[in-house]
């Protein structure tokens, strides 16, 4: 695996950067070189050491070890303003912007010094929007704004400081397929101006569509260099996680024909009175999991949060059929009655949904389980009852920690998830709601955790999977279906469809139904 | 391999709504304010409503209040809660009374700058460089302003006043009339004609007998917009109350912002308690005399939903409720629910004509039942008018809390370096 | 908070930094502060100033109690000074104006305070939770009302009766006074100090045993959290407002039922701020609190000592604010490098069980 351009000069040139942190080696002697004018694709699974790198490079934070070249000559950068100082800008995959501001106010600040807050500003911004293609009214207010705008002001921000070299986090996470499209066509355009582009992705297609070369690093160290168009997207997987690709599949079919959770015409309208969920009907059987697909955004989280009780649907029917065959309307149950009745959540924002982070991993037993045996008696805690099932779960799932007294936030997002994993396979559910049960976590906590999932649903678990990442979905599932715009538009079988078939029922390209609206 | 279920809904687009701009907006609500004080005055016979003295003591009672409001905006509009106004409004009267007897009246105004400022220093020391929660340190520095005033008062007032809660006397500033239309306002005034006078008695209070405290007050307001809003400065402030993250990685120095931004807001309440040991018929620092400004002052604030312009109007309500409540008696006050009633109903019609059918018809009745309370009762209880303004404030944020806008970061502990 | 050092470091790094501060405001104002402090510690054994600490800490420790209960889920309810004045003189009205048999009496006149200061937190607590109306702001205009309401309470005519030219309520028959505990020339107790030790046994077992308290607890550090887990946040803000005002009903009543035996309006205002202090000192734990209270006792006997030697008085209220902002600020300084050696341990143990594999 060669350098595989001869376009510019290297217009960066990293050697060596190490980065350690307390117990974790980030970066590990990595060796990256991205050449003037090109677009340079940095890939690498969650956890990497991607982010770690990227914020070297961009001054937030200081490499132990190794040094930056920028236009041939070597750096120190202190602070991210020493990077923009040379030229470097950084979109960030969450944006920083102040919804409370408009767009000029949000690109000028900061960098006022360059043309005033007023009218040269605004004219600077218009002509820089011209010239890109970045179009986006100044005055506006960015809370207005959708995503794709948002994004195209993050790179306006980083223009009009004058960044020749642009790092892009995730740019694609937020952005459905066209907008993806959009945005690379500015990309290929400003490329052909003489832009410089770091492009951070995990999405290997994408990656492949637009980068003049692609640079893999593993467990914070780089793997190689290789040119796109003579690598597969699964010769790029395997320099990824290494030799043996952790497949999500399941093997044989355990579904049965009891529903377990039946949603019949579920509705639910936001603040302004907009339908975010729109007549869901869905069934999960007792040993199935249904997957749900879907760009982020088109109601998922609501449908999770209403199924949980935790807004309240203003039309339709949840039912669960418990344990004992008995049947329970949970459609006017309090969040606590739908846990109680055997729904385990595993919620898709771990620190604010899943844990209480200062408090001890026991003492995070209890929460959802605040009314069961063995961690409470009535009305009463039963510490000890606490502390000894935490023990069994962490070491059945293997969660990695010194004890069970320390507090949650002292744990790496893997073993926080395998923790609530395991909490919320406690008491014999009869359904898990898992939200991105993987996200964030590193291979080993992944393999766990499907692993675990796996082995519940042989045991008759009825699990719903909303899930971002489309192999964990077709690899796990048993069907699929396709959320948008607050409606379960499509079924899928995960046996035959492939992540591009499924990429285009998330954005409606080929239902052909927008019509019959 | 995908079937289609269903069809996605289309999202409906929002109307874009046309705003009347800020300025034509305080116009508009300042006529209308004269115009139902007018006609209150006028259809209950309480000539009190719109005299000068009444609005003259109302402008009086919302000098500190807006300065203490003017504050608030400062520390919150960089997302720092500022509930210590009131230790820092007391902090500034003894400091005001102090300078002020010994080297006259502008030096209280310095020393009342000073010693709120100091207490602001102290507030953000608390919540910016240590990340203590800003309720907390603002109730500690409350507790702590009141202590040092009362300590600093008896260790030196005391030999020269006699008296450890009091302060000898701090000569006041003169005051200005607008010559000669003032003098002409007050007879037309005193001719009781009908509407004509009652406008004349809101205007000729206003126009005479102004400090020049009072008047630079009421230029703080537009300096303070013009600050906030119009220069990089105040774009960087701000930007610490929205998205102090976002802010950071931009290069603002958050930390020196938010430092700016509470020191300013502390001075600003302790140029509110300057006003109060200055103002006519008081001339010194006296023991309590803050009685709760600091907190009606914020309370103007979150009322003017952060702005500048709300903030005055919040501030003259509170000022001119309590002006009335001094100087009349419980009936004059509950002249007041007259009017009130009379605006509600003004918004009711409004409401229905936009055919906001449920909004109007609580208005309807919410109006026809202080109507009810009007007519049923003589008069309101001299122990409850003191509290008008708590009472309005409780009923305001009841009614318009989720209509109101406050900074988005405002309150929330930031750390240096969170974002990375 | 785990460690006992960080428990106990940051209230005495508070004490002796304020202690330092005003030594040197002393000194700056012409006084000694050895001697000021020396008068401090000997008056303790005194007359009766130690059953008077006692008896001032246990209306400290009740008020304390009832704001530490908001606090434990990040409710400020800066309220309890409204609250347990609406709670005293209520029940003062009911103890002077019905005459009840002894214990009955008593127990009518506690559960009215009780009552009284409950209510007077539900307003508040339903506007936040219906409105989405802060609390602190609504609890500080209903502390100034409060005054208001009382006074209309006890004036002539209503409930009030003139008594040695000052208004106070009907004063309660002694057959429904709370006796004291007397230790002869040493003073006498508060009979009601027992109960506010019950409240802070009672509050313990609440937050660390029961599940109430478990909720409590999930709620104030993380309210989604808690509403993932089937907590119902909206509930518990009322439960909790609720609560903490009945504790805060109490507050007087030792004074009320085992001294005054009546509701004046000079009867003594503040402690609803002192409470605040006295459960930021404690960090909300049943037996700082009591430390808290104790402390907080003491150093306004203090006061009355200290004028003996010519210092003064107030320079206790200033070593009061001094205690409590340098006490939240080392709290706070001390959590954060609790969490970042604990997540340093936790770290460093991980990677010496197993080097590579964990990221």
């Amino acid at each position: 695996m060669t350098t595989a351009t001869d376009l510019g000069n290297p217009a960066v040139v990293l050697t060596g950067i190490t980065k350690r942190f307390p117990g974790v080696v980030a970066n590990d002697d990595i060796r990256l070189t991205v050449r003037a004018g090109e677009v340079h694709a940095l890939c690498g699974e969650n956890g990497a050491g991607k982010s770690t790198l990227m914020k070297i490079l961009y001054g937030m934070q200081q490499p132990d070890e190794g040094t930056i070249e920028v236009d041939g000559a070597e750096v120190r950068f202190r602070t991210p303003a020493d990077a923009i100082k040379a030229g470097i800008g950084m979109v960030h995959q969450h944006f920083m912007l102040a919804d409370n501001l408009t767009v000029q106010e949000n690109v000028v600040l900061g960098a006022e010094a360059l043309h005033g807050i007023g009218g040269r500003a605004r004219a600077r911004i218009q002509e820089l929007a011209g010239q890109t293609g970045l179009r986006v009214d100044p005055g506006v207010l960015v809370e207005q704004l959708g995503v794709a705008d948002r994004q195209r002001v993050e790179i306006l921000k980083v223009l009009y400081r004058g960044a020749r070299i642009i790092i892009l986090d995730e740019p694609t996470a937020v952005l459905v397929p066209q907008e993806v499209d959009e945005l690379f066509d500015t990309l290929r355009g400003m490329r052909e101006q003489g832009f410089t582009f770091l492009f951070i992705s995990h999405k290997l297609d994408e990656v492949r569509a637009i980068a003049d070369s692609i640079t893999v690093i593993r467990r914070g160290t780089t793997v190689g260099t290789v040119d796109p168009t003579s690598v597969t997207t699964r010769q790029l997987a395997e320099m990824m996680v290494g030799s043996e690709l952790p497949s999500p599949e399941t093997r044989e079919s355990t579904v049965t024909d009891r529903a377990v959770l039946t949603v019949a015409g579920l509705h639910l309208s936001d603040d302004t009175g907009r339908a975010v969920l729109d007549e869901i009907d869905l069934a999960v059987h007792a040993g199935e999991i249904v997957g749900i697909a879907g760009v982020e955004g088109n109601g998922q989280t609501e449908l999770v949060e209403a199924i949980m009780g935790i807004r309240k649907a203003d039309g339709g029917s949840v039912l669960l059929v418990g344990a004992d065959d008995a049947i329970v309307d949970l459609t006017k149950l309090s969040t606590l009655h739908r846990r109680e009745a055997g729904i385990g959540y595993i919620p898709e924002d771990r620190h604010r949904h899943g844990l209480l982070l200062t408090q001890s991993l026991w003492f995070n037993r209890i929460l959802g389980f605040q009314t069961r045996k063995p961690v409470v008696n009535g009305r009463w805690l039963d510490v000890e009852g606490a502390r000894k099932d935490t023990r069994r779960i962490v070491e059945q799932f293997d969660v990695r920690t010194p004890g069970i007294e320390v507090p949650a936030a002292a744990l790496s997002g893997g073993n926080q998830q395998k923790l609530i994993v395991g909490r919320e396979l406690s008491g014999d559910p009869v359904l898990v709601i898992a939200s991105h049960p993987t996200r964030g976590v590193d291979v080993g906590a992944q393999a766990l955790i499907w692993e675990q999932i796996k082995q519940a649903r042989a045991a008759g678990l009825a699990v719903l999977l909303v899930s971002a990442d489309l192999d964990e979905l077709i690899g796990l599932s048993d069907t699929i279906k396709v959320m948008l715009r607050g409606r379960l538009v499509a079924d899928a079988d995960p046996a035959t469809v492939t992540p591009e078939e499924l990429g285009s029922a998330m954005t409606g390209a080929s239902t052909g139904g927008e019509e019959e609206a | 391999m995908i079937d289609t279920t269903a069809a996605p809904s289309t999202t409906p687009v929002a109307p874009v709504k046309r705003r009347i701009p800020a300025w034509a907006n305080g116009i508009l609500w300042t006529l209308a304010s004269i115009v139902l004080l007018t006609v209150t005055a006028d259809l209950t016979g309480l000539a009190n409503i719109t005299a000068t003295a009444t609005i003259q003591a109302g402008l009086q009672l919302a000098v500190p209040l807006l300065l203490a409001g003017l504050g608030g905006l400062w520390a919150e509009r960089a997302g720092v809660v500022n509930i210590g106004l009131e230790g820092m409004m007391i902090l500034g009267t003894w400091g005001s009374a102090w300078a002020g007897y010994q080297w006259g009246p502008w030096a209280a105004v310095a020393g009342g700058i000073v010693f709120g400022a100091l207490g602001g220093l102290l507030h953000a020391v608390a919540t910016v460089t240590f990340g203590v929660n800003h309720i907390v340190s603002g109730v500690a520095i409350n507790l702590l302003g009141a202590g040092v005033a009362k300590y600093l008062s008896t260790l030196l007032f005391t030999s020269v006043s006699h008296n450890p809660r009091q302060s000898p006397k701090v000569p006041g500033f003169d005051t200005y009339s607008a010559q000669p239309l003032a003098d002409w306002l007050g007879d037309l005034e005193k001719q009781q004609r009908y509407v004509v006078s009652d406008i004349a008695g809101i205007l000729h209070g206003l126009l005479s007998g102004v400090s020049p405290l009072t008047m630079i007050t009421i230029l703080l307001v537009p300096v303070s917009y013009l600050l906030l809003w119009r220069t990089r400065f105040g774009l960087r402030l701000r930007s610490c109350g929205e998205n102090p993250v976002a802010a950071e990685s931009l290069g603002v120095n958050v930390y020196r912002q938010k430092y700016l931004a509470v020191i300013v807001s502390g001075g600003f309440a302790g140029l509110g308690g300057a006003a109060l040991v200055l103002a006519p018929g008081q001339n010194g620092y006296l023991e309590n005399q803050t009685n709760g400004r600091g907190y009606i002052g914020l309370a103007a604030m979150i009322f003017g939903n952060w702005r500048p312009g709300g903030l005055l109007g919040g501030a003259a309500l509170f000022g001119y409720a309590d002006g009335l409540q001094t100087l009349t008696d419980g009936k004059t006050v509950l002249g007041l629910f007259y009017g009130v009633a009379l605006l509600i109903w003004v918004i009711a019609l409004v409401q229905l004509i936009r055919r906001k059918w449920i909004v109007g018809l609580i208005a309807v009745l919410a109006g026809g039942a202080l109507y009810l309370l009007y007519l049923s009762i003589d008069s309101l209880p001299s122990e409850l008018t003191t509290y008008l303004p708590h009472i309005v404030t409780i009923v305001v944020l009841a009614m318009s809390a989720q209509r109101l806008r406050m900074p988005a970061a405002d309150g929330l502990i930031y750390r240096r370096g969170q974002g990375s | 908070m785990r460690s006992l050092r960080g428990k106990l470091l940051p209230p005495v790094v508070a004490i002796v930094f304020s202690a330092l501060l005003c030594s040197v405001a002393l000194i700056i104002s012409g006084s000694n502060p050895a001697k000021a402090l020396a008068v401090m510690v000997v008056q303790v054994g005194r007359d009766t100033t130690l059953v008077d600490i006692v008896n001032s800490a246990s209306v400290y420790y009740l008020v304390g109690i009832a704001v530490a209960i908001g606090f434990k889920m990040n409710l400020f309810n800066i309220g309890v000074e409204g609250q347990y004045r609406i709670g005293a003189a209520l029940a003062a009205i009911v103890g002077g104006q019905l005459n009840m048999p002894p214990v009955i009496g008593q127990i009518v006149i506690i559960l009215t305070a009780m009552v009284g200061g409950a209510a007077y937190a539900a307003l508040p607590a339903i506007l936040k939770v219906t409105r989405g109306v802060s609390e602190v702001i609504t609890t500080i205009m209903l502390n100034a009302i409060a005054g208001g309401i009382i006074a209309l309470l006890i004036k002539q005519g209503a409930f009030g009766v003139l008594n040695n030219n000052n208004i106070s309520t009907k004063p309660i028959p002694s057959s429904n006074w709370i006796p004291g505990i007397s230790f002869g020339s040493a003073g006498t107790v508060f009979g009601l100090v027992l109960l506010a030790i019950l409240v802070g046994v009672g509050y313990w077992v609440l937050l660390n045993r029961t599940r109430f308290g478990f909720e409590l607890q999930a709620s104030g550090e993380s309210p989604t959290a808690a509403t993932a887990g089937g907590v119902d946040a909206k509930r518990m803000i009322v439960i909790a407002m609720l609560v903490s005002g009945a504790i805060a009903g109490l507050t007087a009543l030792p004074e009320v039922l085992g001294r005054d035996h009546a509701y004046t309006l000079i009867s003594p205002q503040g402690y609803g701020f002192t409470g605040i202090a006295v459960a930021l000192l404690g960090r909300n734990n049943p037996g700082g609190i009591a430390f808290g209270a104790l402390l907080w006792a003491f150093l306004d006997q203090s006061a009355v000592s200290l004028d003996v030697i010519q210092v003064p008085r107030e320079i206790v209220t200033i070593m009061q604010g001094a205690i409590v902002l340098s006490v939240v600020v080392s709290y706070e300084v001390i959590r954060r490098l609790e969490l970042a050696a604990e997540q340093r341990r936790v770290g460093l143990q991980l990677a010496a069980a197993t080097t590579g594999s964990a990221s």
